[in-house]
Order: C-alpha cells, then structure tokens, then sequence
C-alpha cells in the first residue's frame, strides 16, 4: 500500500485551499455512488442491530413446534427454522453478533497491531526484525488454521471467536502501521519534532499517528469485511456463537442442511452477510479514493 | 540491467532468503505450541469408542507424547531436517507421503482459481476503467466484490445446489486426477475454482483499474491516440500490456492467499487436498500432519510473496533502490 | 447407420449385456473418511462398514440380532462357561491364497489380544489363550465366564487376518489389508476413496454378482446426498432424518433403514470433579425432574419429523431386553417442578450442557433447552468439537453431556462400560456397587431369561438414579440407487454386500 500523507499537493483544481482535509475526504467519498450505497446498507444494519428488540416481530430464540420449517407468509415474513423460530427475528438478532463480531475483532487487531507497529517502526534494530519476521510467520500461515486452532482452544463462543479473528487479523495491522512510520520516518516535519527533542511516544501519537490514519481507517474497514465472513467461517464450523442465540454464519450452518426443504432458511442470513460485508468493501473502496489525492 | 542493479538485487535476494530462517522457526514453533494449548489430545481421539486407559498409554508412549514439550519440538525439528516430518498417527502414513500426495491436488485447484481470477478481474478492471463513473463502472465494481462479499463455503453450497442437483451437469463432489481423465477432472474441479477465484477476483479488479487508468492517462497512450489509433487498439494493446505487469505479480501473490480459502472449499467440495488435510488434522489432534503441512505452506507462501517483489521490483524501477 | 445395421448392433449389445455383466462397479459414499484398515487397531464405526466387505468374521448376525454364521460354522460353550469350542469352515482361503484354519484363527485372536495399541484387546480380555483343537477347530479358554463374548467376535474382534501378510506387515498392515472377505482390497488415497474388488476364491462367490466397490468418504451430509441424487454415488449411508420424505419422493431412490443398536442420551455429571457436586449432580430428583421435563414424542417429531423412536433405557423398545415394565415417560412439567422445590433449588437453576458437533446434534439439544426452561432449568449449550468433548468428559468439565452410543448387539455392551465404577466410559463417575454386581451377574449367566430378570432389577435402580437419561434411538438410514438389488440393512449399521446385483 502507498503511503498517504496529506501533506501532498491537491489536485483538484476547484478545491479551496482553506476546506478541512476531513471534510474535503468526506465530500469525495460522497460523490462515489458505491460508497454512498454501502453506507446506507450499514447504516441500516446498524440501525436493524441496536433497535433489535423494538423492530424484531418475535423472541428470536422462542421456538414453536407446530410451525417448524414453514414458508415465508404474512405471520412469519422470512419464514421459520427448524425448531419453530421466526427468521426475520433471528436474522435481526443476528446483526448484532455479525456486527459486534466484526467490529469487535478489528479493534482488538487495531489496538495491538498499531502499537506495536509503531514500535517495529521507530525501534528498528533488533525489535523491529524480531517483530517483523513473528508478524510474516503469522501471515504465513493459512489465517483460518490459525482461527480454528485459537477458537479451539479458547473454547466456543461468540465472544472467543472474536478475539481469535482479532488475534489472527493484528498482522496485517503492525505490517500496515509499520510501512506506514517506515516512510514518514524521513520527512522533514518529524525530523524537527524529534529535534526539538520531544520524546518518541509523543511523536508518534502527535505527528505520525495523525498521517497514517487515513491507511489505517481504509485498511480497517476491509478488515471488518473479512471479520464477518471469518466469524461466518467458524461459526458455520461450530465454533463460534452458541444455541440458542442467533448468528448468521450459524444459521447458514443449519440452513445447508435444509437447501432442498426449506430453502429460505439459508437465503436470508446469506443475503444479509453478503449485503453487510459489500457495503464495507464499498465503504473502504470509496475511503480509500477520497483519501488518495493521487487518485480519482 | 547494469552490474550494480544486479548486485543490488541478488544482496536483496539474498537477504529475504535469510530471512525465511526465523520465519519459518517462528511458525513451526507457534503452530507446535498451539497445537500443544488445544484441549483433548491425540491418544484420547484415536482411542474413539473403546477407552481402554491401558491402550491409550501405550500410544502415548509410542508417539512420544509424555515427553517435556520442547524434546517433543525436538524430535520433530531433528525429523524435517533430515527430511522426515513424521508420521500421522489416525492415518499411520508418512506425513511426507500424503502431502505428496495431496499437493497436486491443491496446486491443480489454485492454478485453476488464477485462470478464473485474472478472467473475471481483469475484465472488470478493464471494462471499469475504460468506462470509469459510468454504470459499467459501478456495475463492473459490483460483479467483482460479489466474489470477496460471500462466505466462499456458502457459494460453494448454493453452486452444488445449483449445478449438480438442479442442472445435474457438475459432479457435486469427489476428485478425478488430471492424468486420469482430463474431462472428468475438470468437472470435478471448476466449481470449487470458481469459489476460489471468485474471492481474490476484487482484488485484481481493483489494481488492474488503477493500473489502467494510470496508462491510460499516460504520455505513452496520448501518443498512440494522437496519432489516430482506433481506441480498441490503444485499450488493448498499449494501455493494457503496460498495466498487466504489476497485476501478475499481484497473482503470484494471492496464490498464497488461496491456500487460506482453500480449507473450507475443499471440506465443502470433498477434494482431498492440503486444505482437507490439515482441517481433518487439527480437529483429530493429529499434530505431525498439521505441523509439517503448515511448514509447507507457510514455505510456500513467503517464496511467493518473495517472487511477486522481485517481479515488481523489475518492473517499477523506480523501487529499485 | 442403416436401420438393419443398428438393429443388429443393439442385438449384439442386448445379448452381451444380459450374457454376462459387464464390470460393474458400486459407488458408495461414507459419513467420515475410515482410520486405518487394521482390525487390530481401527476404532471407527465407518472402518467397520469397509471392513464388511473385506474382512469376514467367525460369526455374523441376522436381522433378529441371532448369532450366525460366517468363517466358524458354530460354537459350543463349556459348561461352567470357561471355555468356547468353535468349529471353522472348511476351503476358506485368505486374499493371498493362504489357507484359512485353525492356525489361522489362532494367530489372529492372538492379534487381537497382543498387538501394540490393539482396540481389541479390552473387547475379549476375558480370553485367556486359544488352543488349536484340531486343523478346524479351536477352543478359547477363559479367564472366567463371560456371556457377551460370542457377540463380540461377530464384530472386529472376530475378523480372521492372514498370518503370513500380517507377519510381514506388522502394524503397517493396514496400509494393505488381507482378510478372507469378499473383496480385496486394491487400493487407497486418504480422504478420497477406497477400492475393493470382488474374491474370486471367497467360500460364498456365488452370491457376489458387482465386480468392484468404492468407497468415498464425504463428510457433509447434504452433499452426500446431492451425489446419490445426481448419480454420481449409488449408496449413501447416515442420511439425515429430514431428508427422508425427499429420498421417499425420488422414484430413482430407495430408503433401507432398521433401527439401531444404540442410542442417544444425555449423561450426568455426578461424581467426576467439582461440577459433579452441583445440584445436578447430587440429586437424583433434579435428574429426575429434568428427565420429566423432556417431551420425548415432541422431540422425535419436531426434529426427527418422528422417523426416530423414543427410548428410556439403554436398549431400544424393540429390543428383547427391554424393561416394558418401565414404559417412556410422558412429560411433566408439574411434577419436574415439585421435584426441583423438593430437593431444595429456588430459583432457576442453571446447567453447563456439553454438546458434541454433528448434524443431528444441535437441534434436538435446542429442543430439550427449551423444554427444560419451562421448568426453571436453563440448559446453556456450548457445542464442542469431538476431540475436546472427550477430554472434557473425562476431565468432569461439564454437567450434562449429549452423548450417543454405537450399540453393541449383546445388551452388556451398551451398559457396562458406562455405568460400572470407574469403567473407561463411565464419564459421569457414577458408581454404586449394587448395580456393578448385578451387571457382573448378568454377564456371568447365559439364558437370556435369566439375564432379563437380572437386568430388570437393575433398570429400577438406574432410573431412578439417573446416571444417564436415555433419550432416543436412531434410526439406520441407507438410500441408494433404485437399480440396486437386494440390499438389507442389520442394525449394527454395517454394510452388507453379499447378495447385491447392480442394474
């Protein structure tokens, strides 16, 4: 990934040099219709996630043994599961674990990844090889593996599967936060900051930190994409969110099975983590050109 | 290239090579350790339905599983050097062997997934490129994060669904070797390449529009449409060969990454690959089988990784320094 | 092609089709991909089912359980039951061409019995060494009596190895088994398939009409299924419950099932480290009151579509050994309630429910969670994966564990190793010396009435106890291609394939 410091040139030649880079970026990420849009879907599954038990029809875990399996019909909008439970209900419910799982996770990578690339970044030497060659050995290795061993032995639960995805994510970060102090290092503005002798942890919180953010913000929100699809992952192998609680990736579990009897059970929570991780790539996409001055 | 751009690069070379040293100690050590951490041990998953207390201490013995951990480490670093990574203690086959015989397998399904990759991608990045912020644009954009935006286990499902109950055209699971026979083989194999593929697709799309759009607005392409060539022509043979380089070795790159996805693609599609190897291995506890697949694929991945630099570096001299 | 001329052709193809069968080959697609091919050392249900065609036994069973025979022509217990005298059959030869006798036998018990890490060593460690009568007859002597012995070489136990390939095998025999089946074998990729291809020496070739079998492991049920029903398999085994009426539907399909010898149950923790000392564990009426909260017919028909039976004892209701005396109880929300208040729980009471991964697992668990709730006992479910499910058995880390059980044809087999103080399976840590000696009683006795008796006095003490809850027992689902002949399922779940003719 290049390196993003704002201090570049603009290039748009009818902006005024006075606008806010923050707002200026909003603007630009505005006018991609991709990212409008999947801000939108986010938005609403956000929405759908915190006004749960306000919007959701029924008790997502209140089975009910005389509609198992029904079709999608005016009292049960998605249709049921294969105990009774009203899907829509469930798949509102399960916006929050989806959610949770994959924001959750980000910021457990964010939160250790970032300092520590900070570290590999300004230490160098020693530090820096032994932290760079443990995060290629991570990245090494095939991400789901290392999720299914960490999960495994953490023990099953949504909560686990998080900080798994979170653990196995963190890499990504001290490589990313790591390039990213690696060429900023140089510049002039943070040479006279270390000269006038301000020690290194306040020049990374005040003059690096403030540069990387655009690569870290695009670089998270495609991490938190991922995140879904590897809690979907785990929890489609067992390991994630527990029964009764809803979860998409655990529904789809159960749904496979089903395909050919009730195939509504598998459309819907497949739809919604298709939905949810497209606008996060959308998002990140558009993020990623509005911060990008050398790119349109 | 001139005598010290060559220097510079084997000094390069030659250093990431190095590198690969404590890498690959780092994973072996931390794949050794995990495995160690998960609860349940080998003995006790293989003693299945009759747990005689006896039986189950005579294996532990057998595979030196009472052992301090890091003799056991021990053990098995002194084994891979001399080239034996050991047996699997449900299979009781050399770990050497069944890798053998699966690497083809997944190699055959990752070239595949390529193909198919650098199909879609690069047709999306060309199609959106050339007709940037219009609907093909978005459209295009859409088609390749489809890929990356389903879980790839749950196309899969829908796929076997689709085609081999529905259709009855494809195989809905099992494998048929390339030598055996090339049309059932590739029966068996392109839908679970189109799984793979399908997913790093978004990323090849992604660069090749960048890629793109960079020559298309370079001096090189103004020339050539100064000078009255159809704009076919200017897409396809000046913009395009210029921007395709950085996106080959962007290939070389994910190849690695397919190896991730490729675990539960095959657990779905039921090809005995790597990825069903080692998914079957950590949930039966059967270490020697996930360390020495690991090793290899981590081996693999960085080799690749090394590659994909030095094409890039050959390409954009400006990196050279 | 002129009209004559094609008709001459299509004669010419008739005639050879019907004149002999073309090499005909049966895909059949496994649940799990088998351990190793050694009937010393495998441990898994599905290796039994390959070993059905490969590897035969002394004795066999009918559908009614009885034993019949198979390499031994029939047995004749001593009468203070210390010794077993077994006649073989005669021009019985192994896949390498080495006559089947009573060396033979005698080498392979001794396999069984001595054999580094042998998995049957515990099944016949009553056998205290085999003497060869005469070149077809042995004779096991006995440690002490020990009834559930003859079932036990209808199984793994009782399959006959070449001397000669496992001698020169040795633990790798496996790799490349030679029994005296049916089929031998030709080869195998792990995780792929399995090829057997028919005896041309086997004591019964007559009734083996398919040339080759193959054997392909898919793990996934619903495309296991996917593959029978576009032709690329032509016989599946555990197919799921619901997936019956869809297989019933499909004119180009069959459903052969026969219910099992197992069953699914829900074991207590009641004495293995300090979750056995929670209430669940240390009052019998709590188990009680949450045996009486379960609805068993509901169960079966909301999860099961009420293919499966209900059951309360380790045996089926089917079964000869069932107590009827001690009919499946109906729910009883009231009563569950009482019997809670009873042993003292206010409020609710709160149960670590351990539940293994598997496709039927999930729901029915979630179906007793939420019968359970309704008389104030939150099961609270953690799905484990099977290698950490047993060491958390075994460590006591649970309180409730839904564990199934294979079933073995004689009923000790279902009871012993669970239920006897400190047996290897007894994950529950239950132990009450009355009923160790009534189980050891029974194994001693060889009339069946007599053991039924033995064994009703037992059923009392355990139900009310509730060491383990019985819930159901599973039903053997097999669907294959309707162009397949003759095909009977037995209760052990094995695979038979003597017999079959392939369209």
């Amino acid at each position: 990934m290049s390196a993003l410091p704002m201090t570049a040139p603009l290039s748009d030649a009818d902006d005024f040099a006075s606008e806010r880079p923050g707002r200026r970026a909003l603007r630009r990420l505005l006018r991609r219709k991709g990212a409008v849009f999947g801000l939108v879907v986010m938005g609403l599954f956000v929405g759908l996630a915190i006004l749960a038990p306000l919007i959701a029809p029924y008790d997502p875990i209140a089975q009910n043994w005389t509609s198992v399996r029904k079709a999608p019909s005016i009292a049960h909008w998605f249709g049921t599961d294969e105990v009774g439970r009203d899907i829509l209900a469930r798949i509102i419910y399960g916006a929050r674990a989806s959610l949770l799982a994959g924001v959750i996770s980000v910021m457990i990578a964010v939160a250790f990844g970032v300092p520590l690339g900070l570290c590999a970044g300004f230490a160098g030497g020693t530090i820096d090889m032994l932290l760079s060659r443990l995060t290629d050995a991570m990245l090494a290795c095939p991400f789901l593996i290392l999720a299914i061993a960490l999960a495994a032995f953490l023990g099953p639960s949504l909560g686990n599967v998080m900080i798994a995805v979170g653990i196995t994510t963190t890499p990504i970060f001290v490589r990313l936060t790591r390039g990213q102090v690696m060429a900023v290092k140089v510049d002039d503005y943070v040479e006279a900051a270390r000269v006038i002798g301000n020690p290194p942890w306040r020049v990374a919180l005040v003059h690096i930190l403030p540069n990387i953010l655009p690569a870290l913000m695009v670089q998270a929100t495609l991490s938190v994409a991922l995140a879904i699809i590897a809690e979907a992952s785990l929890s489609f192998l067992g390991l994630g969110q527990q029964p009764p609680n809803p979860s998409w990736g655990s529904m789809l579990n159960v749904a496979q099975r089903f395909l050919v009897n009730a195939p509504w059970m598998a459309v819907w929570p497949g739809l919604a983590i298709f939905l949810t991780v497209l606008s996060f790539n959308l998002i990140g996409d558009g993020l990623r050109d509005a911060l990008d001055p050398h790119q349109h | 290239m001139r005598g010290s751009v060559l220097d510079s690069m084997l000094t390069f070379v030659t250093r990431r090579l190095l590198q690969l040293i404590p890498t690959l100690f780092f994973v072996s050590v931390m794949i050794f350790s995990l495995q160690q951490l998960l609860p349940g041990d080998p003995a006790t998953t293989m003693a299945g339905e009759e747990h005689d207390p006896a039986v189950i201490e005579q294996i532990r013995q057998q595979y030196h599983l009472n052992q301090p951990l890091p003799l056991q480490y021990a053990y098995w670093l002194r084994g891979v050097l001399s080239g034996d990574f050991g047996e699997s203690m449900r299979l009781k086959q050399k770990v050497l062997d069944l890798m053998l015989e699966k690497l083809p397998v997944t190699i055959q399904l990752a070239v595949m997934a390529i193909i198919i990759a650098f199909g879609i991608g690069i047709t999306a990045g060309v199609v959106s490129a050339v007709k940037k912020d219009t609907a093909f644009d978005y459209a295009a954009n859409m088609f390749a994060l489809w890929g990356i935006s389903t879980p790839n286990f749950w196309l899969g499902i829908l796929l076997i669904f689709l085609f081999s109950v529905e259709l009855g055209w494809l195989p809905a699971s099992g494998y048929v070797r390339l030598t055996e026979d090339w049309r059932a083989s590739l029966a068996s194999t392109i839908m679970p390449a189109f799984v793979l593929g399908n997913s790093i697709a978004a990323i090849l799309m992604r660069h090749t529009r960048s890629a793109m759009l960079q020559a298309l607005g370079s001096d090189y392409v103004r020339t050539a449409r100064a000078k009255g060539l159809l704009e076919r022509t200017v897409i396809l043979k000046h913009a395009m060969r210029n921007a395709l380089t950085p996106v080959i070795t962007l290939g070389a790159l994910e190849l690695g990454t397919l190896l991730s996805g490729a675990v539960l693609t095959e657990q779905i599609f039921t090809i005995p690959g790597f990825g069903k190897l080692i998914v079957d291995a950590v949930f039966n506890r059967d270490y020697a089988v996930v360390q020495g697949v690991v090793l290899v694929t981590a081996t693999a991945y960085i080799l690749l990784n090394l590659t994909a630099d030095i094409l890039y570096i050959m390409v954009n001299p400006r990196l050279r320094s | 092609m002129r009209l004559p001329r094609l008709a001459a052709t299509a004669a010419v193809v008739a005639l050879t089709a019907t004149a002999a069968y073309a090499q005909s080959t049966l895909r059949i697609g496994l649940a799990e991909d088998p351990d190793v091919l050694d009937p010393s050392l495998a441990r898994t249900y599905v290796g039994r089912i390959v070993f059905a065609s490969i590897c035969d036994k002394l004795f066999d069973i009918d559908e009614k359980l009885n034993v019949v025979p198979q390499l031994a022509l029939g047995y004749e217990l001593a009468p203070d039951g210390k010794a077993v005298t077994i006649k073989l059959r005669p021009g019985v030869k192994f896949h390498d061409g080495e006559p089947f006798d009573a060396e033979a036998a005698k080498f392979s018990i001794d396999r069984h019995l001595t054999i580094t890490g042998s998995f049957r060593k515990p099944e016949i460690a009553a056998v205290d060494h085999v003497e060869v009568v005469d070149p077809l007859t042995i004779r096991l002597i006995l440690k002490y009596p020990f009834s559930p012995l003859i079932a036990q070489l209808t199984d793994r136990a009782g399959m006959m190895v070449s001397p000669k390939a496992a001698t020169t095998a040795g633990d790798k025999f496996g790799l490349h088994p030679v029994c005296a089946g049916p089929y031998k074998f030709v080869e195998r990729v792990q995780q792929d398939r399995i090829v057997v291809e028919k005896f041309q020496d086997y004591w019964d070739k007559d009734n083996v009409h398919i040339d080759r079998i193959v054997y392909l492991p898919i793990v996934d049920p619903t495309v296991r299924l996917a593959s029978l029903k576009s032709g690329g398999l032509d016989l599946i085994e555990r197919v799921l419950a619901t997936d019956i009426k869809d297989v019933r539907a499909d004119p180009k399909l069959k459903l052969t099932t026969a219910l099992e010898l197992g069953y699914q149950g829900l074991t207590m923790n009641i004495n293995r480290g300090d979750r056995g000392k929670e209430a669940l564990g240390i009052s019998p009426k709590v188990r009680q009151a949450l045996d009486l909260a379960i609805d068993r017919e509901a169960l079966n028909q909301v999860v099961f579509n009420g293919e499966f039976v209900p059951g309360n004892q380790w045996i089926s209701p089917e079964n000869p050994y069932y107590q009827a005396n001690f009919p499946v109880p109906k729910r009883d929300v009231s009563r569950a309630k009482a019997l809670l208040k009873e042993a003292g729980v206010n409020g609710r009471l709160s149960v670590d429910f351990m539940v293994p991964k598997g496709p039927e697992t999930q729901a029915p668990a979630e179906v007793i969670q939420a019968m359970a709730a309704d008389v104030g006992i939150d099961m609270k479910i953690r799905v484990t994966e099977f290698a950490t499910s047993l060491q958390q058995a075994e460590a006591g880390n649970y309180q409730a564990f839904m564990l199934a059980w294979s079933g073995r044809t004689d009923p000790d087999g279902n009871l012993y190793v669970f239920n006897a103080c400190n047996a290897p399976q007894n994950y529950g840590g239950y132990c009450n010396k009355e009923v160790d000696a009534l189980m050891d009683q029974a194994r001693v006795l060889s009339d069946p009435v007599q053991r039924k008796a033995v064994y009703e006095k037992l059923t009392k003490i355990l139900l009310d106890e509730g060491s383990i809850l019985y819930l159901y027992h599973r039903r053997i689902l097999i669907a294959h291609t309707a162009r397949l002949h003759g095909y009977q399922q037995m209760p052990d779940g094995l695979l038979r394939v003597i017999g079959l003719t392939l369209e």
